[in-house]
């Protein structure tokens, strides 16, 4: 092996009684892409964020190069050759890609200078690494993959020699995320060093040399890519074997349940984002609704539960229409048997200030059964969240504790327990797992699949390609606000990724 | 990347910080205090005597807390619905028109207990229907109602100024109020329950009121807990888009919230109009619905910390009004000051020293910051 570009030594990093670094011994080498992996919680990006300067660590050494280093601030890194790549963009909308890229790095109170100087040194970057970009174009009109290469140029501009990336691929089709990692060796074999952070195994497996999995803040294992496999680090991250792909049998279609015929939504720009669909999903029946992010399926979701007032078509359920304009109450449509998962959890599925037991009512707390008058029955709730609590293995199992501090996994079951809990004919679900860990995904697709074996009809909007289709009896794929192609689960993720990224629409329709 | 602090201890919570804040800010204070060349341990000293020390001080200083009790519930109930009531100030002056067409109406004929009734639901009435238009505008219109309250203050202190200095003022009287009500409009003294406890009182305006701010704090509590309509309130408060995901009406929300946080503010002119001057005189409310804002946040917008907070402030007031006649080089300015620093730390700096003692606790004694329950634990 090469020399290290990192080394970490002991690093031990605690919040209150929580450890979320312990002892952690790790080892990068230069010219490497190293990968992390572990369920949320585990401790990635603490770790990370002691890296960047973000945290600093309760004890431990970190080195670069092979030189003990002192990172206290993100200058500190940057000023040791090591750049970040953030889960969540850290780019201003509105300026051009080069004011961006120079933002934090002016060298004079005047940013004409600045200016010429980051443009011949972006040609530079683009010519060696094949990262091509409009220097001039303004960044909320890019795509999100063409905004990530911005935040690589970011780094690389400030000198990185050690790039790390969070979850790099969340955003991207699987056309952008093959994109991104060719950038990625293409920048391995000009010697940089590359730490991808990410839960995706497949990815880890297509691209990293070696990668080191954790667990509840400690380091479990380091392994050479090549001689791993998925089910290996699956089974080093939850601690168990995991199933990574839910046993089912074959679906007993029945009635349709819900019919959804040329809905058109537009968004509060008046810009269309649902445009034209028609769709039946019927009892007993998965039907998964890919798609990139942003193309629709969000508008979708509301527009059926009732949330979002739609320009024009008709949703049915159960025969019977449903208001569209934007007035329908939710509550009518949970009394008529329609059930709905938010994708949002933190700001519209839950009140994430509310004790775990006032948000299993949420919604339902028009129902008789909670209530004493206009009085709140809190011995009925409480034990009906205990029930819940139970059933669904929410940990911990109090009631009593802010819903906020629960993990990701633990509060998507909390929604999911409310929901399912109602006995719902319809049920639908956006992004059933996002942010949720290994062993609570396992759980949610096998209650999914459950829902469906009792002859609901469910209807599932995710961005997880492998999750579609491991859950769907059929699947739709938008793009652009349109159902671009229907696809049995058969069909293979090159075909679907095609469709998703806008290609053989043709053909498709 | 979850928040780096952890959680306090509930009595950390609720009662350490609040007391670390305060006597910061009374040490501040006592640094003024010394810039006037006044001695600030006998300026303490005064100011509690004055505010404790006597069976009168406890009595006025109950009586200004009863005041600020109803104006901080005010502000706590609109607050737990995510809307900040700044129009209580406005709210409880308008009332004021509504107790004075009870009590000159009826108090020749009625008794105080009958009258009482009447003056609380005309006063709760007018109190909420002034905050009703506000909370239309910004249910249907969007007009923030900070900005709505506020204006409904200035349009309020008008109204009632012509009216005081016009239609509801005895003709041939040079002061600009109404004429003093009679015995079937006067509220009976709670002075008896001090004097209970072995206290003299000469004369002070401690009334019946205080109990119906109790009984308020207590409704308040079980409406905001305990009913669909408080968890409706509450879940819109934190999240508009869960209320609405909920079948939550906003439009309903929003104007339920509001005219329960005007016929608070409203109730709290029963204490000065009834209970103590026995007519409406011009600004009677005298800034205590903006002192209510304070109460509020001091009392974590819980009644019960709203009730101990009132005291607190009912204890500045009445100590102040002592200090400010012991000492003359502290004026009535200067017990403003003081308020002020109350309010700049107990409200506005409320965190300021979290994170110090989160990080001592954790130092001390990992266990009792509660983090078990935090992520990483769970599945």
């Amino acid at each position: 092996m090469a020399q290290a570009a990192i080394e970490l030594i002991g690093i031990n990093k605690s919040f209150g009684a929580v450890r979320a670094n312990r002892d952690i011994n790790l080892e990068i080498a230069r010219g490497t892409i190293h990968g992390i992996v572990g369920e949320n919680g585990a401790g990635k990006s603490t770790l990370m964020s002691i890296l960047y300067g973000f945290y600093q660590a309760d004890g431990g050494e970190i080195r670069v190069g092979g030189k003990p280093a002192s990172i206290k601030t993100p200058n500190d890194a940057i000023a040791l050759g090591i750049g970040m790549v953030h889960q969540h963009f850290m780019l201003v909308d509105n300026f051009s890609v080069l004011e961006n890229i120079i933002l934090g790095a002016e060298n004079d109170a005047l940013l004409k200078s600045s200016i010429a100087k980051a443009r011949s040194e972006l040609e530079r970057l683009e010519r060696e690494y094949g990262l091509e970009v409009d220097p001039d174009a303004i960044i909320e009109e890019l795509p999100v993959g063409l905004q990530q290469r911005v935040e690589i140029l970011k780094a690389l501009y400030r000198g990185a020699e050690i790039l790390i990336l969070d979850e790099p691929t969340g955003v991207l089709t699987p056309a952008e995320a093959d994109h991104l990692f060719r950038i990625l060796k293409q920048l391995k074999e000009q010697g940089k060093t590359v730490v991808l952070i990410t839960h995706k195994l497949r990815e880890i497996m297509a691209i990293t040399d070696t990668v080191s999995v954790m667990r509840q803040g400690t380091m479990v294992a380091t392994r050479e890519t090549k001689k791993t496999t998925v089910e290996e680090l699956a089974e080093l991250m939850v601690g168990r074997r995991v199933l990574l792909r839910v046993e089912k049998g074959e679906a007993e279609a029945g009635a349709v349940k819900l019919a959804v015929k040329n809905l058109t939504v537009r968004d509060s720009r008046g810009v269309t984002m649902v445009d034209d669909i028609s769709f039946d999903l019927r009892a007993g029946e998965i039907v998964g609704i890919a798609g990139v992010a942003g193309n629709g399926q969000s508008e979708l979701l509301e527009a059926i539960s009732g949330i979002r007032h739609a320009v024009s078509g008709s949703v049915m359920l159960d025969g019977k229409p449903i208001d569209l304009t934007g007035k329908a109450d939710p509550g009518e449509l949970r009394d008529r048997g329609l059930a709905h998962v938010p994708e949002d959890r933190h700001h519209v599925g839950l009140v994430l200030a509310f004790e775990e037991n006032e948000n299993s009512i949420l919604g339902y707390h028009d129902d008789p059964r909670y209530l004493i008058g206009p009085f709140l029955n809190v011995d009925a709730i409480m034990a009906d969240a205990k029930d819940k609590i139970e059933k669904y293995d929410i940990r911990p199992g109090n009631p009593r504790l802010k819903t906020a501090n629960f993990s990701g996994g633990n509060q998507q079951k909390i929604v999911l327990a409310r929901e399912m809990e109602q006995d719902p004919g319809v049920l639908i679900v956006g992004q059933p797992t996002r942010g949720v860990d290994v062993g609570a995904i396992e759980f949610i697709h096998k209650r999914l699949i459950a829902m469906r074996d009792q002859g609901k009809a469910v209807l599932v909007v995710s961005v997880e390609l492998d999750e579609i289709r491991s859950l769907s009896d059929r699947i739709l794929v938008m793009f652009a606000g349109r159902i671009v192609g229907e696809r049995g689960p058969e069909a293979t993720e090159g075909e679907l990724g095609l469709l998703m990224a806008g290609v053989e629409q043709e053909a498709a329709a | 990347m979850s928040t780096p602090y952890a959680k306090l201890p509930a009595w950390a919570d609720y009662g350490l910080i609040p007391l670390i804040n305060l006597a910061v800010a009374f040490i501040v204070a006592g640094f003024v205090v010394l810039l006037v060349g006044e001695n600030p341990f006998r300026a303490a000293v005064i100011l509690v005597q004055g505010a404790f020390g006597k069976g009168t001080g406890i009595a006025f200083t109950l009586f200004y807390a009863t005041t600020f009790i109803f104006t901080g519930l005010s502000v706590a109930v609109a607050a737990h619905c995510g809307l900040f009531n700044i129009g209580t100030e406005g709210q409880a002056y308008i009332a004021g028109l509504g107790i004075a067409i009870v009590c000159l109406s009826f108090d020749s004929v009625l008794p105080w207990w009958l009258t009482f009734p009447l003056a609380i639901v005309a006063s709760a009435l007018v109190g909420a229907l002034w905050a009703l238009i506000p909370a239309y505008l910004q249910a249907k219109r969007g007009s923030h109602i900070v900005i709505t309250t506020i204006m409904f203050n200035f349009i309020a202190a008008s109204i009632m100024v012509y009216l005081l200095v016009g239609p509801l003022k005895p003709a041939g009287s040079q002061a600009p109020q109404t004429r003093n009500f009679l015995a079937g409009a006067e509220l009976p003294k709670l002075n008896w329950i001090i004097e209970l406890f072995g206290a003299k009182i000469r004369s002070a305006p401690l009334n019946v009121t205080f109990l119906l701010a109790l009984v308020m704090a207590f409704l308040v509590w079980l409406l905001i807990w305990r009913t669909k309509l408080g968890y409706e309130m509450r879940t819109y408060g934190h999240s508009p888009k869960a209320a609405r995901y909920a079948g939550i009406s906003e439009t309903r929300i929003i104007i339920t919230a509001m005219m329960i946080s005007g016929a608070l503010a409203g109730m709290m002119a029963l204490n000065p109009v009834m209970g103590d001057q026995h007519n409406v005189a011009i600004d009677f409310v005298s800034g205590a619905g903006f002192v209510g804002i304070a109460v509020a946040l001091m009392g974590r917008l819980h009644p019960v910390g709203i009730v101990l907070a009132a005291i607190l402030f009912g204890m500045l007031y009445q100590g102040g009004a002592e200090l400010a006649f012991e000492m003359p080089a502290i004026s009535r300015d200067m017990i403003v000051i003081i308020q002020g620093l109350v309010i700049l730390f107990a409200g506005a700096l409320e965190h300021m020293f979290r994170p110090y003692i989160q990080a001592l606790f954790a130092s001390f004694s990992p266990r009792s910051v509660g983090m078990e329950a935090v992520k990483g634990k769970g599945a």
